[in-house]
């Protein structure tokens, strides 16, 4: 078993983790004035309208920021590993911290476009992202299948 | 001038009375608690006072279990200890950074809580490395990632060497700053701490050593990140009409605690940004003095390139012009230069007191104290900590 640490999941943010169940990365959004934000909270940050509820993204995102991680922080973490901050198509504004997979670190740059594949554990599904060119689809992945 | 806040600058009713600093080193195998109280009387007899005129606490982040070695003390046991009589104290770790406990006490002795407040910070990484290290991952213990680590963690972004690096990598592409630029920060502090017999590492450090060691989240390499070590610093912050007699002040010409940007490591519209920016800007807001009249600055390096945020932030250079600044290396932040820059050999060779160590040189520096490394006629000094939403700086001159 690899490293693999877990997010609690509470009211605001089960659809954030759990919306892989249906290969759809959900972001919340306003239903009063349209924006989108990050992390998910009962309250618009624009309006303060508590009308705010996840809403389905594209899945789409371009990396923003990069790091190639070496260090294994702990015992049982496989390194390295590319992580990233990337900007979500369709939600401007919205940035997440995330690993990038299926991707050769030296040919990752700022720009680069990619979707998102969950990585399914537990009850959770991470939303990682892969570049667009190398994805075969945005299905849900097993524990196994990206380890 | 515009005044942030409207027109009371606060701080300047506070004064930095008495410093305080135990030794510092690679697994002492002292206790926490030994090492605070060896740097809390120092301080308190550095200022003239006695035990018993302490009457307020503060600390950062206070007592804390989840990361071994990261906090060993709090208000509690050292209240307890000194048998303190205390009319105002807090320990806590969400403030503007590291120093926010310095911040909190000017803030009680502004408001008349406290007339004299012994500020501390005490680490013992060092010795809780071997045994525990691995206890120190978040997550790794199966507990259940919360709060803004949740959204870190669980992609293996662990260590703020990641978050950093994210921001390093985002800036050399921007502005096109280099590793070899990058490397005058730790260059400069390996420099100075040789003139330092307290600081850790003092051997020397080349720029091909450097360039060559391995990499731990890159652009980050070895040198890049701080070294965890066992110390404690303390700082009496008093009253400043509270102390005729009192012997070495320090005086707060401003400060600088906003977060008007995200409180977030990713959210942040400009990647290239952080609470030091935000800091910076209402620091220079509540003060006559600008960049121009600093004399040394203490900032920031548990990774070399929040240094060049901080230094950033606070005007020293324009925006992205950090590579080419540093180009000049020592002549900029060397001894003798334009800015000298964390003379104690900061936490990249002085070991990591977690913005404590700046802030006792930078009081050391005023005083005229800073021994085999002092800054000529050093009448200004900015103090900064913090990195990513975590910021928070001082601007502290002579007693004139
Ligand atoms: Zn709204």
């Amino acid at each position: 078993m690899s490293f693999q640490a877990l997010p609690e999941v509470t009211d605001d943010t089960a659809a954030f983790w759990e919306g892989g169940v249906d290969g759809e990365l959900q972001i919340h959004r306003c239903h009063r004035c349209a924006i989108w934000f990050h992390p998910p909270a009962p309250v618009c940050p624009e309006c303060l309208s508590r009308e705010v509820g996840p809403a389905t993204t594209s899945g789409r995102a371009v990396v923003q920021a990069f790091t190639v991680n070496f260090q294994p922080w702990a015992p049982d973490m496989q390194v390295p590993f590319v992580l990233a901050v990337v900007s979500v198509d369709d939600a401007p504004g919205v940035q997440l911290t995330t690993r990038l997979i299926d991707v050769d670190p030296v040919s990752v740059s700022v720009g680069l476009p990619v979707e998102v594949s969950f990585l399914h554990v537990e009850d959770v599904y991470l939303p990682l992202f892969r570049p667009v060119s190398a994805a075969s689809g945005n299905g849900a992945v097993s524990e196994e299948g990206t380890s | 001038m515009s005044r942030y806040l409207g027109q009371r600058i606060g701080e300047r009713d506070a004064v930095i009375s008495g410093i305080g600093r135990s030794t510092v080193g690679r697994k002492l195998g002292r206790t926490g608690l030994s090492l605070t109280v060896d740097a809390a009387l120092q301080a308190i007899e550095d200022a003239g006072l006695t035990r018993d005129d302490i009457d307020g606490l503060s600390t950062y982040p206070g007592i804390t279990t989840a990361s071994p070695g990261m906090s060993p003390n709090g208000v509690n046991d050292v209240q307890d200890a000194l048998r303190l009589r205390l009319n105002w104290f807090s320990g806590g770790s969400e403030t503007p950074a590291q120093l926010g406990a310095v911040m909190n006490a000017v803030a009680a002795v502004s408001a008349g809580l406290a007339n004299h407040v012994l500020v501390f910070r005490t680490v013992t990484e060092s010795s809780a490395q071997t045994a525990t290290r691995r206890a120190s991952v978040v997550g790794s213990g199966g507990d259940r990632v919360s709060g803004i680590m949740q959204w870190m963690v669980p992609f293996h972004a662990v260590s703020a060497a990641n978050w950093v690096g994210m921001y390093a990598q985002r800036y050399m592409h921007e502005f096109g700053l280099t590793r070899r630029q990058l490397g005058e920060i730790p260059l400069n502090q390996r420099r100075h701490a040789a003139l330092y017999d307290e600081a850790i590492f003092r051997d020397p450090l080349t720029m091909d050593d450097y360039l060559n060691a391995r990499m731990i989240s890159y652009p980050l390499g070895l040198y890049d990140c701080d070294i965890p070590c066992d110390g404690s610093c303390a700082v009496i912050v008093s009253r400043a009409d509270a102390t005729p007699g009192l012997r070495k002040v320090v005086r707060i010409d401003a400060i600088g605690s906003a977060l008007t940007g995200r409180n977030s490591w990713d959210q942040r519209s400009d990647l290239t940004e952080t609470a030091a920016h935000d800091c910076a800007k209402m620091l220079w807001s509540r003060t006559d003095l600008t960049v121009d009249d600093v004399d040394t600055a203490q900032l920031y390096d548990g990774f070399s390139f929040l240094t060049i945020t901080w230094l950033e932030a606070l005007g020293f250079f324009p925006k992205g012009e950090a590579g080419p600044w540093l180009d000049d290396g020592a002549a900029r932040i060397g001894l003798g230069g334009e800015v000298p820059l964390n003379t104690n050999g900061g936490q990249l060779s002085g070991g990591r007191l977690h913005g404590y160590g700046y802030l006792y040189e930078a009081c050391a520096q005023l005083r005229g104290e800073a021994v085999g490394r002092q800054v000529e006629g050093a009448e200004v000094a900015v103090v900064g900590a913090g990195g990513g939403p975590l910021g928070g700086c001082l601007l502290l001159t002579q007693d004139r």
